[in-house]
């Protein structure tokens, strides 16, 4: 019977849940790098032993481990994030001009055929790529040097690159979202960007329908149909069918269309799920109920997903990265909550049970199966 | 032997127990006993000091016998009691929540 494997990041160091087929019983082994804030642990879909964990911490800054034994072991690599000169400006929240700097990883994506090549988006917004298993770091620059970068500014957790989405059937198509400026798509691995937000609207801007601005919240794809993409925004939950070049609204009968992560069910590309979130201000669910929210129409009506989660008193947030789908059948889904608990639905999102409960703020949560 | 006293997340990080144990040639500077510590600890690199500025991290400081060397110059010469070893660099963390 296969393995599923979930590699939490949480605030306070980084967890490994594994349970069989059956996905009902999970053992937890943690934490790892305990103390470290662990934005992102992502395995690589070439060889699921080898993994890579952003380790950082506002004292003693970023640290990038790897491991080629599925966590039981794990080694330092490189740490050097250095931008090339000349770093450029960017806006802050008050409208003046501050040089980009290196702050942490947010996201990591190994490349589908190789483990060590995998990319790393950064705060401030940037993008690194390692060809040698994260020995060494290099910045794709085109990014940080498109048209637009002097005008991004920070949303409330930074000026991020939280998300990257490799297209698997066009190598060197790559989406990038960054908050808050917006979704950006590279055709030729990295070397050149074009804004994707046409379609977009938000009203925190003076042009609300601006090129650059957005905040997007997180992007998600099937990888048989790479086209239609699938956007959490700051507010409204979008759909493109044509690769980023538009977008149109599929909040539908959300109950709020304010979230963070967004994902696609393994085996069906019109199946999604967001986790709706009471306001921007308000970062706990509608009515104190926390419930999964899913389309099996690619948007536009929703279903509440309840049965299991907490459907009183609950004031708990689902961050970007903390979601996740695996690939068996019936699809599990797994997400986690600021208040530590990891959640886990072997039905495609029918019934959920909690993998654990009393973990640090889950950051990130990424689901492998293993043979 | 020069003595540095790490924080515990960066003890775990180098894998050292307790104090490092660091030949350091005199003249004994903070700039070179900071050195030793990443030649010996390559993992160690940036979580005292930048990478790019090299300046010392804002959130950590730098005390030896009673000083603290946190603004000191990084060709500042070290107590002789760091330099004798009976003492050592301690890096602190500072109380910044957490």
């Amino acid at each position: 019977m296969a393995t599923v494997r979930l590699l939490v990041g949480t605030r306070k160091g980084a967890f490994i849940l594994t349970a069989d087929g059956t996905r009902r019983q999970w053992r937890v082994d943690g934490p790892h790098f305990g103390g470290w804030e662990i934005y992102h642990v992502a395995g690589s879909p070439a060889d699921p032993d080898r993994l890579y964990a952003s380790q950082s911490s506002g004292w003693f800054g970023q640290q990038m481990q790897r491991s080629d034994d599925g966590g039981r072991s794990w080694q330092p690599v490189d740490n050097a994030f250095t931008f090339r000169a000349p770093a450029g400006t960017h806006l802050m929240y008050d409208g003046s001009a501050k040089d980009f700097e290196f702050t942490r990883v947010w996201h990591l994506s190994p490349t589908p055929a190789d483990p060590d090549v995998v990319y790393a988006g950064t705060q401030d917004a940037a993008l690194f790529r390692s060809s040698d298993g994260g020995h060494s770091w290099h910045e794709l620059d085109a990014l940080r040097r498109h048209a637009s970068a002097a005008q991004w500014a920070p949303g409330a957790g930074g000026l991020c690159l939280h998300t990257l989405v490799q297209d698997p059937g066009q190598p060197g198509r790559l989406f990038a979202a960054i908050s808050a400026a917006g979704a950006f798509r590279s055709d030729d691995g990295g070397a050149s960007w074009e804004a994707v937000n046409r379609g977009l609207v938000s009203n925190f801007l003076p042009d609300p329908q601006a090129e650059i601005g957005h905040c997007v919240h997180s992007i998600a794809m099937h990888p048989a149909r790479p086209q239609v993409l699938f956007m959490q925004k700051h507010w409204d939950v979008m759909r493109s069918d044509d690769g980023g070049g538009h977008w149109q609204e599929i909040s539908g009968d959300l109950p709020s269309d304010f979230g963070f992560p967004i994902a696609v069910h393994a085996h069906e590309p019109d199946t999604v799920y967001v986790v709706p979130i009471k306001s921007d201000g308000e970062h706990y669910p509608p009515e104190s109920c926390l419930r999964v929210y899913r389309s099996r129409s690619g948007g536009g009506h929703w279903e509440p997903l309840g049965r299991g989660l907490p459907q009183q008193d609950c004031y708990v947030n689902v961050l970007r990265n903390a979601f996740a789908v695996d690939s068996l059948e019936p699809c599990g889904v797994y997400f986690g909550t600021t208040g530590g608990q990891v959640y886990a639905s072997a039905d495609g999102g029918d019934s959920w049970m909690a993998a654990v409960r009393d973990l640090p703020p889950v950051l990130a949560v990424e689901a492998q199966v293993l043979p | 032997m020069i003595r540095v006293l790490v924080p515990g997340q960066l003890r775990a990080l180098a894998r050292v127990h307790g104090e490092m144990m660091l030949e350091v040639p005199p003249p004994v500077t903070l700039g070179a006993v900071l050195d030793a510590i990443e030649r010996r600890y390559p993992m160690l690199c940036g979580a005292i000091r930048d990478r790019v500025s090299a300046r010392r991290r804002p959130l950590l400081r730098l005390f030896a016998d009673g000083q603290d060397l946190s603004f000191a110059d990084a060709d500042q010469r070290l107590p002789e009691a760091v330099c004798e070893g009976r003492a050592p660099l301690l890096v602190v963390g500072a109380i910044a929540g957490g």
